[in-house]
């Protein structure tokens, strides 16, 4: 009689223990939970039988009861992390996916090359502290030409093939214009740059009716033209990312003196002669000078006590150059092929 | 200006072989734009004289030449020129010889006679464009000389693109004082000729416009003979300089021009009414030209005039009648100093670019008209002889240029430039730059030489400081930064900044022109009043945009047809409205479309894009301002280019601020598109600047969410109902989402339903059950009050 109780509890966990290894769900296994050791489980019952054993087994059967629970409570846990271990195995046997399928949505665009040269400009002189400025492609003939010292019949009108929209409104044929637009409306120091398109009057392999150029200008009390080396040849190796040979050489605007044209050495050939640079090893790149004193009086500018520099570059040409872009027209014919390279 | 290498050579001893020259040119402001030979290399290509000519036994046109090679050779050459002739020197193309083209030479038997070479014409070598007769060579050329030695092909020809200022260096004679300037090296002076009269024939000569002709020279040549040929050494020479030889006397005008600088004309004197007359032309006076154009002129331009009428353009072009002929006996050369600004802008305008008229423009030397007429003479006089009479000079010293020095303060100079230059290396080039120096105060003054129109003010001579010292010589700085000037917007939303929305959201951009087609722009804008170029390339580029769609779907047709099927395109650029005196330019942005939502993929249903995935896009634009609420869409059917059920007018507040729609099927249809294409278009401005951010705290309180779905009229639009939601729900409000709209079209065609959520919240205090029922009672009462709307149970 002394061990009947306690062989009863033994005999009752080994068959729980044969039921547990039978669940496969965790359900099944929530189920014998509940019905043993649950609040009102089979075994929480068996405390209740503690009260009619003689007092000296009490003791002993209330703790064999307690550690029969344990063994059991043990066993579901056991049972339960084997079974949501499977359970999980066979959740990632079933969500396998191939990784290597493409991303799905929407895809990105992209900025015309031409725009992505213009940021570069914008940054890399902007970094100089050069701000930006805008002026009106259809100007009048004060400021594309007279402004700029240019006067009707001046030879160097020759080289602007112009586009008229009446007697003497025509589009702009250069963005210097905007240096007579801001000096009228900004007092020294300046230091300004100003991008956009310009039109000539002019279509072939080599040539485009409308382009792009960026003019820079710098006012101050004492702007040289060794500043506008420096300034240039800092701009040119950062666009090009690389330390090259720059040289200036004297030409002529009418709106500046002296002037000059800025040569790189080809970035194709490293300047040892390709057919790209025409063998020479160097390519023109854009068109400078220190502001003429006559363009200051015109913009009532002190041409004693001020200097300046102006400079333009065409975006075309700088863009080809670094992206090997060989034919000019590509920029405008928008063909979807060409835009997405880049 | 194109040189002869040899040629400028007989003007300065040069220590620089033919790159360090074009080095030298290039660092000094003269441009070289090409080099090359100046004729074609002609292996066994040799000086060849004929010594005797018969016919050809088989035929009536080829002769028989026997032609001395040196050396007491000679051989038989069959050849058919006209000019065949004993005595005459011609090129003699040796068994072996390769011309220009491929040709091999050979040994040839022509009709049963043999022939041991080939004489050649200019053309079969390469060395002009003569093809009739044999190239004639001159008679102190020697047989068996290799042609290369004797016509000096070794010669480069050096294209040199000079600024418009240098118009002094349009001659040899300017390249080379250029080059002593540059190198220091003295200039040759071959002595340039004095002819003294050796009759008295002149002419009178009248300057009626001295501001304009300030010097006229003449000069009267009796018993030329005009039709001699031209000496081989001379035309090669012309040829070189890309001159086209024409006939003695005008190569020799020519020729002057070329080696000294000095435009020249020669009338036959038999042509010309007793006298010259320098003078405005008279307005509606009519001239037949040497290219043999007809020109009607108005009276802003300078002839010279006989007593009968004008005889020639000055300084652009001589007249038909008074030209040299081969019969003329006598002429009168003229060498005129016409002021830049009476012919500049002329030649233009009758579209006559002449190699004199580009010299006087830029201004030629006052100084050479005497000169030029001497030597000119002096070379009439060996090629085609003849008297001449004494030089015949007008002039009216008041209107001659008259250099004034230039003052240069060395301090100027130094800050211009960036450095200090030293004062004696500063002399040494001002001496060598002006014709007369002297000291001041502060520096020197300079007096310009006759020729150099470029040098007015002392920057002209700090350029000319900074040219010949040598612009690599100068050194590079960078200005200072000023730092107190810093502008840092934070209500800016920079242009860039809205491309990459578009394209982040799959646009490309496109760059067009921003002149149209007028017929698709007004396909799609027939009101906007178009501004027209007046000199457009093409008649579709003739008008200037006043929007970008039509360059877009232009953009849009190019790339259909190069097969893509899936387009997403902006620009951004300006538009152009209104008229001359009044324009003004608008900058836009906007974007066409068509194809398919999704790029061609996996796992997505395909569906063409509409209307509402468009509109999505420009929301994400409006976003950027931070001001989303402000921006409207209404309905408009009144837009040309649109689809009148499918277009919406944008606004910004009140203003109108662009479209947003599908292209009208019409247009679609005309313009060939095979799927919808839809347009947007907003003024850039209204997307630039944004609100700034403000912090307004974070409720701690739960948000609660209720779904509202009412049958309404299919009348009733989203926004209206979306509109009376927002102002009836109240403060508590916090987001309105419109997640549904339902047709049942079996049931009800008429109405449709329209599900929307709303999430409810204050900031102080959890709501209550009935904080929310009353709302959401008001709401579905001025629904139903203004719309007629029904709870969808």
């Amino acid at each position: 009689m002394t061990n009947l109780p306690t062989q009863e509890l033994e005999n009752l966990v080994d068959k729980i223990r044969d039921e547990l290894g039978g669940a496969e769900k965790i359900t099944d296994l929530e189920r014998l939970r509940v019905a043993y050791v649950g609040k009102k489980g089979v075994l929480t019952q068996q405390l209740k039988r503690v009260g009619s054993l003689p007092p000296d087994q009490r003791p002993e059967f209330g703790h064999a009861v307690n550690e029969a629970k344990k063994t059991v409570e043990a066993l579901i846990d056991e049972r339960r992390s084997l079974l949501s271990d499977k359970s999980i195995s066979q959740q990632l046997r079933d969500e396998r996916i191939d990784e290597t399928l493409p991303g799905r949505g929407s895809r990105i665009g992209g900025l015309h090359p031409l725009s992505r040269t213009m940021n570069r400009l914008i940054d890399i002189f902007g970094k100089m502290g050069f701000d930006v400025a805008d002026g009106p492609e259809i100007e009048d003939d004060f400021h594309n030409f007279e402004a700029l010292n240019i006067p009707p019949n001046h030879p160097a009108r020759a080289m602007h093939d112009t586009f008229y929209v009446a007697e003497s409104t025509l589009l702009r044929t250069h963005t210097s214009p905007v240096q007579i637009r801001y000096m009228r409306d900004h007092k020294p120091p300046i230091r300004v740059i100003a991008p956009g398109r310009v039109y000539r009057c002019d279509s072939d392999q080599t040539h485009t009716p409308m382009f792009h150029q960026i003019e820079g200008l710098a006012v101050d009390e004492n702007i040289s033209f060794a500043d506008l080396k420096g300034v240039l040849i800092t701009f040119l190796r950062a666009f090009f990312e690389t330390h090259l040979n720059v040289r200036l050489r004297p030409s002529y605007f009418p709106f500046t003196e002296p002037s000059a044209e800025v040569d790189i050495s080809c970035v194709f050939c490293s300047g040892k002669g390709c057919r790209v640079c025409k063998r020479t090893g160097w390519l023109e790149v854009l068109g400078c000078g220190m502001v003429h004193p006559q363009v200051f009086r015109n913009v009532d500018i002190d041409a004693e006590r001020y200097t300046g520099f102006a400079f333009g570059l065409g975006v075309e040409r700088l863009t080809m150059l670094r992206y090997g872009v060989d034919d000019l027209r590509l920029f405008f014919e928008n063909d979807l092929s060409f835009l997405r390279q880049f | 200006m194109i040189i002869s290498e040899h040629w400028l050579r007989e003007w300065i001893d040069l220590d620089a072989d033919t790159t360090e020259l074009v080095r030298i040119l290039n660092m000094g402001g003269l441009e070289v734009d090409a080099v090359h030979p100046a004729g074609p290399q002609l292996d066994n290509v040799i000086v060849g004289r004929i010594v005797s000519v018969e016919n050809h036994p088989d035929s009536d046109r080829l002769r028989l030449c026997q032609v001395d090679t040196g050396g007491n050779h000679s051989v038989g050459i069959v050849c058919g020129a006209p000019n065949a002739r004993a005595g005459l020197f011609a090129p003699l193309a040796l068994p072996g010889a390769e011309l220009p083209g491929g040709r091999l030479v050979e040994l040839a038997t022509i009709r049963g006679v043999d022939s041991s070479g080939m004489l050649c014409s200019a053309r079969e070598l390469d060395l002009g464009d003569e093809a009739d007769g044999l190239l004639e060579l001159d008679d102190n050329a020697r047989p068996g000389q290799s042609l290369h030695d004797c016509l000096s092909l070794g010669d480069s020809i050096i294209e040199i693109e000079l600024t418009a200022n240098r118009g002094d260096c349009l001659s040899m004679l300017g390249v080379a004082r250029e080059l002593s300037v540059l190198t220091g090296s003295a200039l040759n002076h071959p002595a340039l000729p004095i002819i003294e009269p050796e009759n008295d024939a002149g002419i009178p000569i009248t300057l009626d416009s001295p501001e304009r002709c300030p010097r006229y020279v003449g000069r009267v040549i009796d018993g030329i003979d005009a039709k001699v040929r031209t000496p081989s050494w001379m035309s090669e020479r012309l040829r070189r300089c890309g001159v086209r030889p024409v006939s003695a006397v005008v190569d020799v005008t020519n020729y002057v021009m070329l080696e000294i600088g000095q435009p020249m004309h020669a009338f036959d004197k038999d042509r010309l009414n007793e006298r010259i007359l320098v003078r405005q032309a008279r307005e509606g006076e009519s001239i037949e030209l040497l290219d043999g154009s007809v020109n009607t002129l108005d009276a802003n331009i300078l002839v010279i005039a006989d007593a009968g009428g004008a005889v020639a353009i000055a300084g652009i072009m001589g007249g038909e009648y008074s030209a040299i002929s081969v019969d003329s006996k006598s002429i009168v050369l003229e060498a005129a100093f016409f002021a830049p600004q009476a012919i500049s802008g002329h030649a233009r305008r009758y579209a006559l670019h002449t190699d004199a008229s580009h010299r006087f423009e830029r201004g030629v030397d006052p100084e050479l008209p005497r000169i030029a007429a001497n030597y000119a003479t002096a070379l009439l006089q060996k090629i085609t002889g003849g008297t001449p009479g004494p030089v015949i000079e007008a002039a009216d010293s008041r209107f001659l240029p008259d250099p004034k020095p230039v003052a240069v303060r060395h301090q100027r100079v130094n800050r211009l430039i960036g450095v200090d230059i030293p004062r004696q290396d500063i002399e040494a080039i001002l001496s060598r730059v002006g014709s007369q120096i002297t000291d001041s105060a502060t520096g020197w003054h300079v007096e310009p030489p006759s020729y150099r129109f470029d040098i007015k003010i002392e920057c002209d001579l700090i350029e000319e400081i900074a040219r010949v010292r040598g612009y690599d010589r100068l050194p590079a700085s960078v200005p200072t930064i000023r730092l107190d000037r810093i502008d840092a917007s934070d209500t800016n939303v920079a242009s860039d900044r809205v491309k990459s929305v578009l394209v982040d959201r799959d646009y490309r951009e496109v760059i067009t022109y921003s002149f149209v087609d007028p017929i698709l722009q007004h396909r799609l804008s027939p009101e906007e009043r178009e501004i027209d170029l007046k000199n457009p390339l093409a008649s579709n580029l003739s008008v200037m945009r006043s929007s970008l769609w039509p360059g877009l779907l232009q953009v849009m047709i190019d790339n259909i047809n190069r097969q893509h099927r899936r387009i997403r395109l902006f620009e951004v650029g300006k538009t152009f409205h209104g008229t001359v005196g009044d324009i003004v330019e608008k900058e836009r942005i906007s974007g066409v479309v068509t194809g398919t939502v999704w790029p061609e993929q996996w796992g997505c249903r395909e569906r063409g894009m509409d209307f509402f995935d468009v509109k999505s896009d420009l929301e994400a634009l409006f976003a950027l301002t931070q001001l989303s609420d402000r921006f409207s869409f209404q309905r408009t059917e009144h837009h040309p280019g649109l689809h009148p059920g499918q277009a919406a007018v944008i606004r910004k507040d009140s203003s109108e601020i662009g479209y947003l729609g599908r292209l009208h099927p019409e247009h679609q249809r005309a313009l060939e598109l095979p799927q919808p294409v839809y347009l947007f278009e907003i003024e850039l401005s209204a997307l630039t600047r944004q609100k700034m951010p403000e912090y307004t705290g974070i409720s701690r309180f739960p948000a609660i969410r209720r779904d509202l779905a009412v049958w309404v009229d299919e009348a009733v639009s989203a926004g209206e109902l979306l509109d009376l939601i927002s102002t009836t729900s109240g403060e508590y409000l916090i987001n309105l989402e419109l997640f549904d709209v339902y047709r049942r079209e079996d049931i009800d065609s008429k109405r449709k339903s329209m599900a929307f959520s709303l999430t409810l919240q204050a900031s102080s205090r959890t709501l209550t059950d009935s904080d929310v029922e009353s709302i959401i009672d008001r709401t579905l009462r001025e629904l139903h009050d203004h719309y007629g709307a029904e709870l969808r149970t």
